[in-house]
């Protein structure tokens, strides 16, 4: 107890002979936790001795196999004559495969937000108190998680068939609004709709799993406070679930991306739609076209995960201590360091 | 039991009537009847599965009673008279009554993806009581109050439990509500963060909101009590100043349990 600074010092500098600096050496009579670091904090510091890195040479083995079989491919993707790349380049930006990839764009962009939407109120439904809500909402989702959307399509297509005209009113009773079902149904509608009612069903999945997925006490907190039920959903459940229906949603999202190429049956040609038909008109085209439509949907897809990336880190804000950095970040970390390690280097 | 009323000429600040409540063939309160005098501080005290929890739930109408009922100032909570018999409530107009009631719950609850201060600024804008600039304001002040001003943009996560603990008290305080429940408000914190939210809720005491709190810290219920109360099987089995229950119990079960903790 009745250390001297000078014992401690002492004590201190023993410890930078040895490798770590342990804050309880004690052999001797117990210093002050304290001390010893100040002390030798003062005089020379402990030096920490480096602890290198495990090598991993079988990392560097697959490493070199990966690049060989890539490699190969790429070459066999350059050089074989069946791919005709000069016959990609050529129809890669034709307007009618820019035509259909901008059918392709707006077919999804609109079934995505109206299958959201829908989903939303779904979800909402299929959790409310009301059993009938419950009811309605789970017999829509078993009948278009059932029905494939190819035969939705065809059936809404034919619609204008079986029903000429589409009237709003009281069932066997007088009708208030009718509608010439020919002039609202066109091919980019019943795309559409189809579309949506077959999101829809899917989408309801989603979020639901998402609202599940908030803790109980964020309800009974919002409860406690009195906060008015729609506030509740919209600004303390909702955003909370977002993280988890987010990337679900995505990969939903990219799998109607693809869907899209359905609606080519309803007579709309799309980005598929086109190629088919191009495909048909210059039969030995048909190769580059199909490598023009995946790029598209590559392209397509890309970008739709780079929204997701940020997208999911805005709606991590709170759920995570530190956000993950973003690509542009993560470059300028990694320069820093490389900086860092060469100013050490050279130090040295 | 409630000649009380009589002489003090302001209705009580909570009244329990008879309520019952069970979880499935579970009797969780059988047939309890409390009273809390405006400015009191009121300690619940009993073993786990005892109905303490319950009996704050049923307060501030988390849980729906099976039968009896809870008052606030003299107006039922999440009912209302109709002639002889009780009617259940609308959720908009319970979710109107609950702004009276402040709940602070032993796992904080705090709404993590937003800021401290929109934790606590939210509901007085959400149920239109201020407006944005003066909830903020208000929220800035409540958590000085708690010591918190300096974490005003930090996220919930951010914070160590005690501090969360403290936050989720200021929210509670937003909406300046007649009494404050709390629902074992330091069982989730580590022994050396208990300190901090006591401090907060001592303070609270002696600026007399009226307090109904669930714990387990026997000190603190001696010294911040006005009146505990102790339960076991869903029943009020004796209540009374602290020198009373806590040093000379009445029945077996209090002393027993009181063996046990102290």
């Amino acid at each position: 107890m009745s250390d001297s600074p000078g014992v401690a010092v002492s004590s201190g500098t023993a410890a930078t002979a040895e490798t770590i600096p342990r804050p309880e050496p004690a052999a001797s009579a117990p210093p002050p936790p304290e001390l010893p670091k100040k002390a030798s904090a003062s005089a020379t510091p402990p030096k920490a001795q480096r602890v290198l890195p495990l090598r991993r040479p079988g990392r560097w083995i697959a490493t070199a196999i990966v690049l060989v079989l890539a490699a190969q491919f790429v070459h066999g993707l350059i050089t074989n004559p069946f791919y005709q790349w000069d016959r990609f380049q050529y129809w890669f930006l034709r307007p009618t495969i820019l035509d259909g990839l901008l059918i392709t764009l707006e077919v999804t962009v609109y079934s995505a937000v109206l299958g959201l939407l829908g989903g939303i109120v779904l979800a909402v439904a299929r959790l409310s108190d009301s059993p009938v809500l419950r009811t309605v909402s789970w017999v829509y989702t078993w009948l278009f998680r059932s029905v494939p959307l190819i035969v939705v399509l065809l059936f809404l297509y034919n619609f204008s068939a079986l029903y000429q005209t589409l009237s709003l009113g009281i069932p066997f009773g007088p009708a208030f609004f009718t509608f010439d079902e020919n002039r609202l149904a066109t091919d980019m509608v019943v795309a559409v709709v189809g579309l949506s009612l077959n999101e829809a069903a899917y989408a309801a999945e989603v979020v639901r799993g998402g609202l599940l997925s908030v803790d109980q006490g964020q309800h009974e907190a919002a409860s406690a406070l009195g906060l008015p039920k729609r506030y509740q959903f919209a600004r303390i459940v909702f955003p909370q679930a977002l993280r988890s229906i987010v990337p679900n949603y995505v990969n939903q999202l990219i799998g109607l991306v693809k869907a899209t190429s359905l609606v080519f049956y309803v007579s709309l040609l799309d980005l598929f739609g086109s190629v088919q038909s191009m495909g048909s008109t210059y039969p030995g085209d048909i190769v580059p076209l199909l490598l023009v439509a995946t790029t598209w949907y590559l392209i397509l897809t890309s970008v739709v995960s780079v929204v997701q990336f940020y997208v999911e880190r805005h709606y991590s804000r709170g759920a995570l201590r530190t956000l993950p950095p973003t690509p542009l970040q993560k470059v300028r970390t990694g320069l820093s360091e490389l900086r860092a390690r060469a100013r050490r280097e050279t130090a040295k | 039991m409630t000649t009380a009323e009589a002489v003090d000429v302001r209705p009580a600040a909570v009244e329990v009537h008879a309520v019952h409540k069970w979880f499935g063939a579970q009797h969780v309160l059988d047939g309890v009847e409390l009273t809390v005098r405006p400015g009191e501080v009121t300690v619940v005290l009993g073993p786990s599965g005892s109905g303490k929890s319950t009996l704050l739930r049923v307060i501030n109408h988390l849980e729906k009673p099976e039968a009896g009922h809870v008052s606030l100032n003299g107006e039922p909570i999440g009912v209302r008279r109709h002639g002889e018999r009780l009617k259940e409530l609308s959720e908009r107009a319970i979710l109107a009554q609950r702004g009276r009631i402040g709940f602070v719950f032993q796992n904080f609850n705090l709404f993590p993806h937003l800021s401290v201060l929109d934790n606590v600024a939210a509901a007085p804008v959400a149920t239109g009581k201020l407006t944005k600039p003066e909830a903020q304001a208000l929220a800035r002040d409540l958590l000085g109050r708690v010591g918190l001003a300096d974490k005003a943009d930090a996220y919930p996560r951010q914070l160590s439990g005690g501090q969360q603990q403290r936050v989720a008290i200021a929210r509670a305080l937003a909406l300046r509500p007649g009494v404050i429940l709390f629902d074992e408000p330091t069982s989730a914190l580590d022994p050396e963060l208990v300190g901090e939210v006591l401090a907060v809720i001592k303070d609270l005491a002696r600026s007399g909101t009226t307090l109904v709190i669930v714990t387990h810290e026997i000190g603190f219920a001696r010294e911040i009590a006005d009146r505990v109360v102790f339960m076991d099987e869903g029943r009020i089995v004796e209540q009374g100043p602290p020198a009373q229950v806590l040093d000379h119990p009445e029945h077996d079960r209090t002393r027993d349990f009181l063996s046990k903790v102290l």
